[in-house]
């Protein structure tokens, strides 16, 4: 049988998608995105839930996923890369209407269009949108982030798209520019969401042993990313 | 029908007591926002301006004075004001505001230390009267307690007994005042009494002398609002005297006694129906209706009672719980019961400032309207002044005129009184089955008849049988004890007043409680999961533990552990109800500490869940801090598998805070997801939670800088309180808590 990996389940997710929100925390991601914040993630954990287990605690919170769309939201690590377990675990979830999120970068094993069928919402993590930078910061080829967009694309889903805000590496015209034909290239796109650098993270860094990249970046002014979303939201609007 | 009753529909009501029946057909639902609220009125701005001034000097005094020439009475001072020309409503309990009251009925010795705390001293003659020819309640209890009752309560096995103080906890049904005016209460009690026929046994004999009571109280009250000239002996004509005659009665309870929870009860449906009858006859409008509930309110905000300073250290902050309920929904259609008036109320908290008093109380149903339920969420994220308490488990068992007492208690209105118990420390009772049954704190036998263990590991089996054991002989000591309790406390100490706006044939619940329950859940899950190891003194008593290994932990909704909380309950439950009740009272049982989570805790040595000897409990029902770590909807799943309806009718206690970000990026998000997480929690049958939207550096900020927030207001266990009373003890606690945050 299908077992997965899961780091850790947050209850009580209430900014990962819409209502509130099972965040299902899943281990192993190929990224190695240098302001990550969940280095505990990176290596696939022991196999810990069965698809029934999994699916018997995101069943327990269903009462509070009634109103505003709660429901489950895949997270990680990479979700993708434990496509299979996911996939039965929807299933299952599917069969109590429950409303259910991917939050991915979209680098998996390529084949996205079963998993797509049973979600109701991507969470897209964009990290950098030319290849060059995206190389840089996450130590991948951008392609395999281009091939889920092609899937998603071809399925239909609703998305939203999540840009963590660096200072000093996205807050320029220039890229906010990139961002915006980026985003064009993406159907059924419902919310963009700017997310600012923050250093919670960092503790993690040092507990794990493991050599932060960005010891020492300064996080993301909170108040400066909104200004730079709203007038971003602005200019992504009068292109359309 | 009576010319006050003018335009209301006749019924049941209008021949018998019965204010639910006038309610059900008279009040008007309301199912729109908040939009139509009014701001205060400056004769409010006023009054309320001069009270701020006195709690600011009362803060600064902690009493700012005592009444030493009169004892406690519901017509035993003269008429007091704030700043009478600007008054709407008026009465205080003395002849000025906080000006607090001596109340000797409970216990005399209590009274001295009260006094010289505060450098105060009783009037020679009374204090010489008095104890020549009165006995008080504490003396006649301990006239009858046992010597294991004694050792039981002096180290902390059962705290905070109203041995010697009044019992509260009682909800006169004060709006019968008002409906009804006090002639036709008397009538009512002089038809009651001339009934009360039959071979004279003690039951009857007491209760034709409580009737007798009750009647001359009756009379007391119309008196006593005499003398700020008002006569009530006919009903409220309109809205104003509604509020007056209904604060009156409430007055009264206040002046005769000084129980630790004295409640209001459930006014806002029964108010809005005299406010609507005034607009609609154009003697009122919104402004107007608004003033008479915030001057209400400013009243029930100055109520005070004299308390010793280790009272004050197990409830801070000068707690009174005037629990004021609102909402609910009907029993019959399932209407919701919110009115205009639901919103006043609340309202309050904006036009005053926020503050505990009195102790907000939502009756929450999935029913009520979405408009009211994002009111509630709204002000409970601007102000951490609300508690919710779940109406669809509540008016199964209450019906649909029932109102909280203190923080958690449900009783009928004028139907049901009840026996407060406070609590029983489960957690010193689980070592005490480890230990022989003697005290791992002060040392000496406490419980005789167990052996104490010698095992090098703990083994679960073992723990529980030796544990449920005890459980059934400190239940015993518990019921001895509030048997005793209560039959002194009536005798000396009868609270007339109150019991006067009662049925004549009143059902009582003998409301015992519990301390510890997440300390006791995860020291049997660490001894069933883990190895756990004690540590003996010279004695053989386990003072400390090791713990080898990982164990389920209550409040990530595991069932494992969650089970044994379960089990526990229903367990002392059920031994609870195996003894005969004074006056045939109904055994209820609460989870519910308040802030005394903190003292209980202090008197108890470590346990077996790691838990180190001299820190605090959780409170209520929570989990033990910082050990529900798969966020907060698993820790409201742990609390919500506890059963309300057949084991903890007497309320289930939760305290919960989260960060305002983790609840949403907007007012607008964050008003949802609330609403969101209170429907979840109480579908699943859950029945109370306190909501305390801040974040941790703000209460940090607060201890160090008292003065940067002076109203900042909290929700410990059952009641809110501002953070700057708090003992530094229990501020530390408060910030220990685990406050709900995502990274």
């Amino acid at each position: 049988m299908t077992k997965g990996s899961v780091d850790s389940l947050e209850t009580f997710g209430l900014v990962d998608g819409p209502g509130i929100r099972t965040v299902v925390f899943l281990s192993g991601c190929r990224l190695r995105c240098k302001y990550c914040h969940n280095p505990e993630m990176w290596v696939k954990g022991k196999e810990n839930y069965t698809p029934e287990e999994l699916a018997r605690k995101v069943l327990r919170n269903k009462p509070y996923f009634k109103r505003n769309s709660g429901g489950v939201t895949f997270s990680g690590g990479e979700p993708l890369l434990q496509s299979e377990f996911v996939i039965e675990v929807c299933k299952l979830l599917k069969k109590e209407g429950i409303h259910i999120a991917l939050d991915t970068a979209g680098v998996g094993n390529c084949d996205y269009d079963e998993i797509l069928s049973y979600v109701d919402l991507v969470l897209f993590d964009i990290k950098h949108v030319t290849p060059e930078g995206y190389k840089d910061l996450t130590g991948h080829e951008i392609d395999d982030s281009l091939k889920f967009i092609e899937a998603m694309n071809k399925s239909g889903v609703p998305v939203w798209i999540r840009q963590v805000i660096v200072p000093g590496l996205m807050d320029n015209d220039e890229y906010m520019k990139g961002l915006k034909d980026t985003i064009k290239k993406i159907k059924n796109v419902q919310k963009i969401e700017f997310l600012p650098y923050h250093k919670l993270g960092d503790e993690k860094y040092q507990k794990l042993g493991i050599v932060n990249p960005y010891q020492d970046k300064e996080a993301m002014d909170a108040t400066y990313c909104q200004e730079l979303y709203e007038k971003f939201m602005r200019m992504y609007y009068e292109g359309k | 029908m009576k010319e006050e009753w003018r335009g209301f529909k006749e019924g049941k009501w209008t021949t018998e007591i019965n204010v639910r029946d006038f309610i059900q057909l008279n009040y008007r639902p309301y199912q729109d926002d908040e939009q139509f609220l009014a701001s205060t009125t400056p004769k409010t701005k006023a009054v309320w301006d001069k009270c701020s001034d006195l709690l600011k000097e009362e803060l600064k005094k902690h009493v700012l004075d005592i009444d030493t020439d009169h004892m406690s009475g519901i017509n035993a001072y003269e008429a007091g004001y704030i700043d009478k020309d600007n008054e709407v409503i008026v009465g205080l309990q003395t002849d000025a505001p906080l000006k607090r009251i001596v109340n000797p009925y409970g216990g005399i010795r209590m009274v001295y230390q009260e006094l010289e705390a505060y450098g105060y001293q009783l009037n020679p003659t009374v204090d010489k009267y008095f104890n020549e020819f009165r006995k008080t309640h504490n003396q006649g209890v301990f006239d009858a307690y046992t010597d294991e009752i004694k050792k039981a309560r002096h180290v902390g096995l059962l705290t905070g007994l109203p041995d010697a103080y009044g019992r509260g906890r009682i909800i006169g049904d004060y709006r019968r005042v008002a409906l009804y005016g006090i002639d036709f209460l008397m009538a009512e009690k002089k038809k009651d009494f001339e009934q009360l026929l039959g071979p004279m046994t003690n039951d009857l004999i007491q209760l034709r002398e409580d009737v007798s009571m009750q009647y001359r109280a009756l009379d007391e009250i119309k008196k006593m609002a005499a003398k700020y000239g008002y006569d009530i002996s006919k009903p409220a004509r309109n809205s104003k005297e509604a509020v007056q005659w209904t604060y009156f009665g409430y007055l009264a309870a206040v002046k005769e006694n000084n129980g630790a929870a004295m409640s209001l009860g459930r006014v806002d449906a029964f108010l809005d129906i005299y406010i609507t009858r005034d607009m609609e006859e154009g003697t009122l409008d919104e402004a107007g209706a608004q003033e008479l509930i915030d001057q209400f309110i400013i009243k029930l905000r100055l109520v005070r009672h004299l308390r010793t300073p280790e009272y004050d250290e197990l409830f801070s902050g000068d707690p009174t719980w005037v629990t004021c309920s609102i909402g609910g929904i009907t029993e019959d259609t399932h209407t919701s019961m919110v009115t205009k008036t639901s919103y006043r109320i609340l309202h309050t908290l904006t036009n005053l400032d926020p503050a505990p008093e009195p102790n907000m109380t939502v009756l929450w149903s999935e029913k009520l309207p979405e408009s009211f339920k994002k009111y509630c969420a709204k002000m409970s994220i601007n102000t951490d002044a609300i508690q919710y308490e779940n109406d669809d488990v509540m008016r199964p068992i209450y019906g649909d005129d029932y109102a909280i007492a203190c923080c958690v208690s449900a009783m009928r209105e004028g139907k049901d009184m009840q026996f407060f118990g406070a609590r029983c420390n489960l957690a010193k009772a689980l070592l005490y089955s480890m230990n022989g049954g003697v005290d791992e704190v002060k040392g000496g036998l406490i419980v005789p008849g167990f052996e104490k263990m010698t095992d090098e590991v703990l083994d679960y089996n073992k723990v529980k049988e030796s544990y449920f054991r005890m459980l059934e002989k400190v239940a015993e000591i518990y019921a001895n004890a509030m048997n005793i309790i209560h039959y002194m406390h009536d005798k000396y100490a009868y609270e007339a007043g109150q019991m006067a706006l009662h049925d004549t044939n009143v059902n009582r619940l003998m409301a015992y409680g519990v301390a510890g329950l997440s300390v006791v859940a995860d020291s049997l899950s660490a001894i069933k999961y883990a190895k756990v190891k004690p540590i003996r003194n010279e004695e053989g008593i386990a003072v400390d533990f090791e713990i080898e290994g990982d164990f389920p932990k209550y409040g990530n909704d595991d069932d494992r552990v969650d089970s044994i909380a379960v089990e526990v309950l229903e367990k002392f439950s059920a031994e609870l109800k195996k003894h005969p009740c004074y006056r045939d009272a109904h055994p209820t049982l609460s989870v519910l500490t308040i802030t005394s989570n903190v003292v209980y805790g202090s008197k108890t040595g470590s346990t077996p869940d790691g838990r180190k000897a001299g820190i605090p409990f959780a409170p209520g029902a929570n989990p033990m801090h910082g050990r529900d770590a798969s966020g907060a909807i698993a820790s409201l799943n742990s609390v919500a598998k506890i059963n309300y309806g057949d084991c903890c009718r007497d309320g289930i206690s939760n305290t919960f805070s989260i960060v305002p970000t983790t609840l949403g990026h907007t007012k607008e998000e964050q008003v949802e997801n609330l609403v969101s997480l209170l429907d979840g929690y109480f579908i699943q049958g859950a029945h109370h939670l306190n909501v305390n939207v801040l974040n941790r550096e703000t209460l940090i900020e607060a201890m160090e800088d008292p003065d940067k927030y002076p109203l900042l207001t909290i929700r410990v266990s059952g009641y809110a309180v501002r953070f700057n009373r708090l003992t530094r003890k229990q501020q530390e606690e408060v910030i220990a808590r685990t406050f709900h945050e995502k990274i």
